[in-house]
């Protein structure tokens, strides 16, 4: 019985921890990993003024309010009405693009999604790439191109602060050599971003370094807006197993107590 | 007036005598938990029946404030999900306990019925307790299938759309029926609203009238034990099993660890981890239902995955397989039986109609027979067990590695559904699906040879 118990529970752990990485997983697409510190609200701040200035003119985050927003992220009122709200004047209200739907469907040939669940949909490592791997590409209608999402319908929404790169190469095989991609040789001015090897053509406002700083804080606020009850989640959670497990021990010394005549 | 007392009852106090005059308060407590007794010597494994009739509540409580809330509509349903999530007080904390609630429900549920086969739970006379069970798993199974389409979300739609489309195969009524139950030609309001009538009125309510049936059943017959033994073969001078002790509070309070430990894991997945990664909530289904956008790949959740493998596995290669093996089986029935010639021309009769419907047939009819006969197998367990002993501890090999084999394959099964489908996983679904109808097939034969160990007269217990 006890071999039975012990494969029941190896089955059950491998399984899961397995499915769970094919879940979080999926496809063949080769994505940069993004370290995302929800207890940094400096660099949610960022990413949220990054949001509302680059986002926001056509993409909606519906679901989310502009108040809260705020409070989560300690941003005063003032402020988020001086510098942050572009498409009302309400606080309390949804954070919706002034863009009509029909026009922006007629201008990119689709509407741009809403925003509110792409953390959720997509997953920080996809977006932290994705919004990294835009590059000039005259054959398409915007004149920009992704080596993530070929052929999106999306232009290069920050460009001014990335500068213009040109793709060199892309499909490289980044899990050959020691398997991270640090086998591969970069000429001098050259970026790997996800599978695809980028040239800084014109630079923009900020250095390579700093973007990418700029991208990973846009992809913890995104990360934070599909879900804004996770800054607080955890800490409940902590009180509350903690509060469990003292309760079990509890439960343990009066299960003792009520057995102790049971023989 | 004179008050007719029942069994010359004497109740505690004048108030309680005065309630148990009116209504057998005090005798329906003394029957079902200050002296039913139950064996002392309960393990881990009996844990999940009160666990399941926790979740059960925690499933209806936190129901009816997602119902307070949510909009069963098909332009509304999945921004007021979002609602609940961001505008609505701690209403992520109920929506996670539900969704993760629902999930830890086919845990316990699965483990549950682990526990009945290893122990013996449902050989005589608990077969009623055992086929009731077996009907709450499927209503189970309905409330969860129709609750995943609430949130409206892509996989939803999509989920529901297959499955939904599966009454396609039955012949003739197939169309007609798939478009009564979705109540339109797709997937759609009319459909979202129907479901959310059936997920918060009539499968509750008949999940809890089949619960308490279930357990008016077990109460009848006592609760089995690790040992499978009857505990009320030993009695004592009062007429009180000696290796039983009251359900209340002894198992009551024993109950009380088991809930602490559940609710450490289910609360921690809910704080922690409450998509799991996918598994609880998958992350297609945080895209609104697209009728123009497929998901890459329809996957249902985990908990109906190795039935939804099985699905999966029937392919024409399957069935040539089952085709010719009914006739290799009919053939060696011949050859080797020592029963009349007219049997023997009966088994390569019937071998030859088998061959010959297999063959006939369309892999997706064959699925979903098989997918349906994948969840009766349950039900026919009872019937199907032969073994003179009912606890795993004193049962023959042969019984020990049928069952090992059967857990791996179901386990496969799991994970292969949660999957795209390649050539190769489809082979091994197909093992797998042999080796778990094999199970049951082959078990009256594998639990009749080999040798039991003797059961004791007593439970097996360490006070210490």
């Amino acid at each position: 019985m006890k071999k039975i118990t012990i494969l029941l529970m190896s089955l059950t752990a491998s399984l899961t921890l397995s499915s769970a990485a094919m879940a979080a997983g999926g496809g063949n697409e080769v994505k940069d990993k993004v370290y995302i510190n929800m207890s940094d609200k400096a660099a949610l701040q960022n990413g949220a003024k990054l949001f509302m200035n680059y986002c926001l003119a056509c993409h909606s985050a519906q679901y989310s309010r502009y108040e809260r927003v705020a409070e989560d992220l300690d941003i005063p009122l003032y402020q988020l009405k001086d510098n942050l709200m572009f498409t009302t004047e309400k606080p309390g209200d949804l954070m919706k693009t002034t863009m009509p739907a029909e026009d922006a469907k007629e201008w990119f040939g689709v509407a741009p999604p809403d925003l509110s669940l792409v953390s959720r949909v997509r997953k920080p490592d996809w977006i932290y790439t994705y919004l990294r791997a835009f590059y000039q590409d005259e054959s398409t209608p915007s004149g920009w191109n992704n080596s993530l999402f070929a052929n999106v319908a999306m232009p290069h929404a920050m460009y001014e602060l990335q500068g213009v790169q040109r793709l060199v190469k892309s499909g490289v095989d980044v899990h050959g050599g020691d398997g991270h991609g640090e086998g591969i040789q970069l000429a001098e001015g050259q970026k790997l971003v996800g599978d695809a090897i980028f040239e800084l053509q014109h630079p923009g406002k900020m250095s390579p370094a700093e973007f990418d700083k700029a991208i990973a804080d846009l992809t913890a606020f995104l990360a934070y807006l599909g879900e804004p009850a996770q800054l607080k989640r955890k800490t409940i959670g902590v009180y509350t197993l903690g509060f469990l497990i003292i309760l079990l021990l509890l439960c343990m010394m009066l299960k003792k107590e009520y057995w102790r005549d049971v023989h | 007036m004179a008050i007719h007392r029942h069994d010359n009852h004497k109740s505690a106090n004048a108030f309680m005598q005065w309630v148990d005059d009116r209504f057998p308060a005090t005798k329906v407590w003394n029957e079902h938990l200050a002296e039913y007794w139950a064996a002392k010597n309960f393990n881990f494994w009996y844990y999940f029946g009160s666990l399941a009739i926790l979740v059960l509540v925690i499933q209806l409580l936190t129901g009816i404030f997602l119902t307070m809330h949510y909009k069963p509509d098909a332009q509304l349903a999945f921004a007021s999900v979002e609602y609940i999530m961001r505008d609505v007080p701690y209403g992520w904390l109920v929506r996670y306990l539900h969704s993760t609630g629902a999930s830890m429900f086919f845990v316990v549920v699965y483990l549950h019925m682990f526990r009945g086969v290893i122990y013996g739970s449902h050989r005589e006379p608990r077969e009623l307790v055992w086929l009731i069970g077996c009907v709450i798993f499927v209503a189970l199974m309905a409330e969860a299938f129709m609750g995943y389409l609430l949130p409206w979300g892509n996989m939803s739609y999509w989920g529901a759309q297959v499955i939904i489309s599966l009454f396609d195969v039955i012949p003739y009524f197939g169309p007609i029926l798939t478009e009564w139950i979705r109540g339109d030609f797709v997937i759609s309001d009319a459909t979202l609203n129907r479901f959310f009538a059936f997920h918060v009125i009539l499968l509750p309510l008949i999940l809890v009238a089949l619960v308490f049936l279930h357990l008016v059943a077990l109460h009848h017959v006592g609760s089995n034990n690790p040992d499978g033994i009857d505990i009320f073969e030993n009695l004592d001078e009062n007429g009180k099993p000696v290796d039983g002790v009251p359900f209340f509070p002894h198992i009551v309070i024993k109950d009380l660890i088991g809930v602490c430990g559940f609710f450490i894991v289910y609360l921690g997945i809910v704080f922690f981890w409450p998509d799991l990664g996918g598994i609880f909530l998958e992350k297609d289904n945080f895209a609104p239902a697209n009728p123009l956008q497929t998901p890459p790949d329809i996957v249902p959740l985990w908990y109906f995955t190795p039935f939804y493998s099985i699905l999966r596995a029937s392919t024409e290669t399957l069935l040539m397989f089952f085709a010719w093996s009914s006739v290799a089986i009919a053939v060696l029935a011949a050859l080797f039986t020592k029963v009349d010639l007219k049997y023997k021309i009966g088994f390569i009769i019937v071998g030859a109609i088998a061959w010959f419907v297999f063959m006939n047939s369309s892999g997706k009819a064959w699925g979903v027979i098989l997918m349906g006969s994948a969840i009766v197998c349950f039900f026919l367990l009872p019937w199907l067990d032969r073994s003179p002993v009912k606890s795993i501890r004193y049962r023959s090999w042969p019984f020990k590695v049928a069952l090992a084999l059967f857990l791996v394959a179901f386990f496969i099964l799991g994970y292969l559904g949660m999957n795209a489908p390649t050539p190769v996983k489809t082979v091994m679904a197909q093992v797998c699906t042999c080796i778990y109808f094999a199970f049951f097939i082959l078990m009256p034969w594998f639990t009749s040879i080999g040798q039991t160990k003797p059961e004791p007269e007593r439970v097996t217990y360490d006070a210490h």
